[in-house]
């Protein structure tokens, strides 16, 4: 990546954390508001690949946690293993699909539901399963599936797509 | 990966003046303005959409206040009357009280300046810090009633841990009967409240304010000063196999649209 995308990613991503934390956050319908910040993330991911997926993941959830003085490392967590699974799915199976940013925001909101659900579990706080699983995580996922287009298209627009490898026509069994 | 997981450990076991909340101190500092300047862009598009919102419901919403001016023009006078009895009798007996809310208090305003994301933690970042004088564990109200307490504190930001937080507790009476409990998170949804562990033998009613308690026991207090209101009784139940009864409470803030907030400061520290 170009030093200029670098930073045109890094602007992206951070104006998306500030958006979340100052204003998204707040957007409350149906028990559930939309995560602009994962659904950039996951974007940067498909674009970019896996690594600079996790990198700018890392980046966003450390700007919100900062913002939020809430405990450094979990939203940073979060993020860096959506951006590096859209990544991977994007390198692989989703390449050049049209509604891969649809499936990749629908699997990943959930999967990010689940696995924040857990880890604040594990960090031994009180977190209630029926609101975090089921109705906030239903209108999140209606929100961020609403976003995941036209978001795709503007972090497409403004990062750009990498240079990607022609993948192998054949698969070559290695002894 | 394993970067995030250092960050998570350390956090958690740095102490409240340790290294990482020194640098965390520094990075919400650094990013304050940006915050302030967000919200500062945001305001008129929320104020746009309340405004919206509101005129739905505005003309019934109208009929309900008007009876309800009415009741409290009646009850304004009974207080007045209570009030000066009340101080009467204190002089009297020279009663010693814990700090009341909202006379031992001085409040700073502070603007609201960023929410987490997720489902996970029910909280507000401020824009008031240490250096205007917040520190961890001061109570937070708007003019409507109590909103939270402060957790986390920077020198230019600090953390409120709303009611509505898994984590959070607050110990209330029923301001008619005086019947304790503790106002707790409701499981089912985040616009409600419960107000716990109250006895089977306590009376409580349909449309009861309920208010923080700001109890004093063994030279232990409240974290809130006494009469916060934080809501009103909307529903009562009970049944055989439970020990308290099930109070359900619609809580005067709205939690989903704070755009400023008042921190209790102690009179006293300030002086």
């Amino acid at each position: 990546m170009s030093a200029g995308t670098v930073l045109r990613a890094s602007a992206v991503v951070f104006v998306a954390a500030m958006l979340q934390t100052v204003i998204v956050s707040s957007l409350v319908v149906g028990g559930g508001a939309p995560d602009l910040l994962l659904v950039v993330v996951i974007s940067v991911g498909l674009i970019r690949g896996s690594v600079p997926g996790a990198v700018f993941g890392f980046f966003g959830g450390v700007v919100v946690d900062l913002v939020t003085l809430d405990t450094l490392g979990i939203t940073s967590l979060v993020l860096t293993l959506a951006g590096f699974w859209a990544g991977r799915y994007g390198e692989t199976t989703g390449r050049d699909r049209r509604f891969a940013p649809l499936a990749a925001v629908g699997a990943i909101t959930v999967l990010a539901s689940l696995f924040g659900f857990v880890l604040h579990y594990m960090l031994g706080e009180e977190v209630v399963a029926r609101h975090a699983l089921v109705t906030a995580l239903l209108a999140a996922l209606a929100w961020n599936l609403a976003l995941a287009l036209p978001v795709h298209a503007l972090v497409r627009g403004t990062v750009g797509e990498g240079a990607r490898a022609e993948p192998s026509p054949e698969v070559e069994v290695l002894v | 990966m394993l970067l995030s997981l250092v960050l998570v450990t350390l956090s958690f076991r740095s102490s409240d003046d340790g290294p990482l909340t020194g640098v965390q101190s520094a990075g919400s500092s650094v990013l304050r303005p940006f915050a302030v300047g967000f919200e500062r862009v945001a305001q008129p598009f929320r104020d746009a959409y309340g405004w919206a919102d509101s005129l739905l419901g505005a003309r019934s919403e109208a009929e309900e206040l008007r009876a309800e001016v009415r009741e409290l023009r009646q009850r304004a006078i009974q207080s007045e009357f209570a009030l000066q009895e009340n101080d009467y009798l204190r002089r009297l007996l020279e009663y010693l009280d814990g700090p009341r809310f909202p006379a031992d208090f001085d409040p700073i305003a502070a603007e609201v300046i960023g929410r987490p994301a997720g489902a996970f933690t029910q909280a507000i970042v401020v824009a008031a810090g240490s250096s205007d004088g917040v520190r961890v564990n001061d109570p937070v109200v708007t003019a409507d009633g109590l909103v939270g307490l402060v957790t986390r504190v920077t020198p230019r930001t600090a953390r409120v841990q709303l009611l509505t937080d898994e984590e959070a507790a607050v110990s209330a009476v029923d301001l008619r009967t005086s019947a304790p409990g503790i106002v707790r998170h409701s499981r089912g949804t985040r616009a409600t409240l419960v107000l716990d562990r109250v006895r089977k033998q306590d009376v409580i009613r349909v449309r009861d304010e309920i208010v923080t308690a700001g109890w004093r026991a063994s030279g232990l207090s409240s974290l809130y000063p006494k009469g916060i209101p934080i809501g009103k009784v909307t529903s009562v139940g009970q049944t055989d196999t439970d020990l308290f009864q099930q109070v359900q409470i619609d809580p005067y803030v709205d939690f989903g649209s704070l755009d400023a907030v008042l921190v209790l400061v102690p009179t006293e520290r300030r002086r």
